[in-house]
């Protein structure tokens, strides 16, 4: 979900979604006297677009952090429930705690939509005390990703001998956090973050050379080990680990 | 000085005629929570969008209702939308009227929903006075240089 500066203020961003210009501005109220940022969106298209996931004007891929959305279930197009089915299925996306709005109190529809993700379901006419139940699930997942990046340093060295044997190994020099895993399938799984621009730079030229000669580069590197480039097999990236 | 607590007294009597008499609920006191001085017409600006969106939504069903083949899909949009909206500002008689309509939708008695049309309608306009008279009042107040009594 790409590296978090140390100057990220507490602030959450929530993406807001519903059809109705009354709906919006309410919910914007709400979600703003509670301290978090706003974007409010008025289809279930335009979310997807404003995540990033949709075909749109824009070129690049919209780096906007987002930290919550919650949406109405009743909308014409997509529904509710349509978006969070696409959210939830996206690699990317599917970790953004998802809540779901609906006038309507049909049981059915409330376990349809927590059984697809979603991690609340909240009744119209939406009121503050609903709005504040949200902090905690944002805090807690703020912690659980704090968490799981330190993990994540560990986990490269358990990696299992399998996925070695396929892996061609690159160092880098700089002074790179985090390392990169690409077997030769090309599949590749972040196992670091807060890599240095420096060091991610000096990944990509050796990703290229490898290209170039039709493999897909490991990259590996350590705190504690001495640094070196090259090809090598399984035997030596474990050593280097 | 007198001027500006009859003032405030009046706007509490009028306020809480209105909740007594079922055209607001909670949810406009929940509202009025949401103003203050970085936000001063937050509420005015919400009913505001609530009169625009309701007399969009009354046309749309005077011309469905009007149609030779009801379409009572399309009708009961309109009125889902307008209960959601009514129930978004605490416009309880408008809310209550829009969930019976929703009923005669459902069995497709085309009789009945033009009643509630009527129904709606009525309360509309009576939900819709009631809160310009409000905001009068609440004008007045602060003209006089008083400031606003919380409710509750």
């Amino acid at each position: 979900m790409g590296s978090r500066g140390a100057g990220h203020a507490a602030q959450f961003h929530v993406l807001a979604v519903d059809d109705s210009i009354l709906e919006r501005k309410l919910i914007e109220r709400l979600l703003k006297i509670s301290s978090f940022q706003v974007t409010a969106v008025d289809s279930g298209l335009k979310a997807l677009q404003f995540l990033g996931l949709q075909d749109s004007t824009y070129q690049f891929h919209q780096e906007v952090e987002v930290n919550l959305i919650i949406t109405d279930y009743c909308m014409p197009g997509m529904t509710g429930f349509d978006l969070l089915r696409k959210i939830k299925e996206s690699t990317s996306l599917k970790d953004i705690p998802v809540v779901i709005m609906s006038s309507e109190n049909v049981p059915s529809r409330i376990n349809r939509c927590l059984e697809e993700g979603a991690e609340e379901f909240i009744l119209k006419p939406v009121q503050l005390s609903d709005v504040n139940k949200l902090r905690p699930h944002l805090l807690r997942k703020r912690a659980e990703e704090q968490l799981s990046i330190s993990n994540k340093r560990k986990t490269m060295k358990e990696c299992n001998s399998e996925e070695l044997t396929n892996s061609v190994c690159f160092a880098t020099g700089g002074n790179p956090k985090g390392f990169l895993l690409c077997s030769r399938t090309g599949k590749a799984s972040p196992h670091g973050v807060e890599v240095t621009e420096h060091a991610m730079r000096k990944m990509r030229r050796k990703k290229q050379l490898a290209q170039k000669k039709a493999w897909a580069p490991l990259e590996v590197s350590s705190d504690e080990e001495p640094l070196r480039q090259g090809e090598g097999d399984a035997q030596e990236v474990e050593q280097l680990l | 000085m007198d001027r500006i607590v009859e003032l405030q007294r009046q706007l509490v009597e009028y306020t809480t005629s209105l909740y007594n008499e079922g055209f607001l609920d909670d949810q406009f006191n929940q509202l009025q929570q949401l103003q203050d001085e970085s936000n001063p017409d937050f509420v005015v600006e919400v009913v505001s969008l609530f009169f625009e969106d309701s007399e969009r939504l009354l046309n749309e069903l005077a011309n469905s209702l009007e149609q030779q083949s009801l379409d009572f899909i399309r009708v009961d949009a309109h009125v889902h939308q307008l209960k959601g909206s009514s129930s978004s500002i605490g416009a309880q008689r408008v809310q209550r009227a829009c969930i019976l309509f929703r009923n005669y939708c459902e069995v497709q008695n085309v009789e009945g929903c033009l009643n509630c049309l009527q129904h709606v309608k009525h309360e509309y306009s009576l939900v819709k006075s009631k809160l310009e008279t409000l905001f009068k009042l609440e004008q007045k107040i602060l003209a006089a240089g008083g400031t606003l009594p919380m409710m509750m």
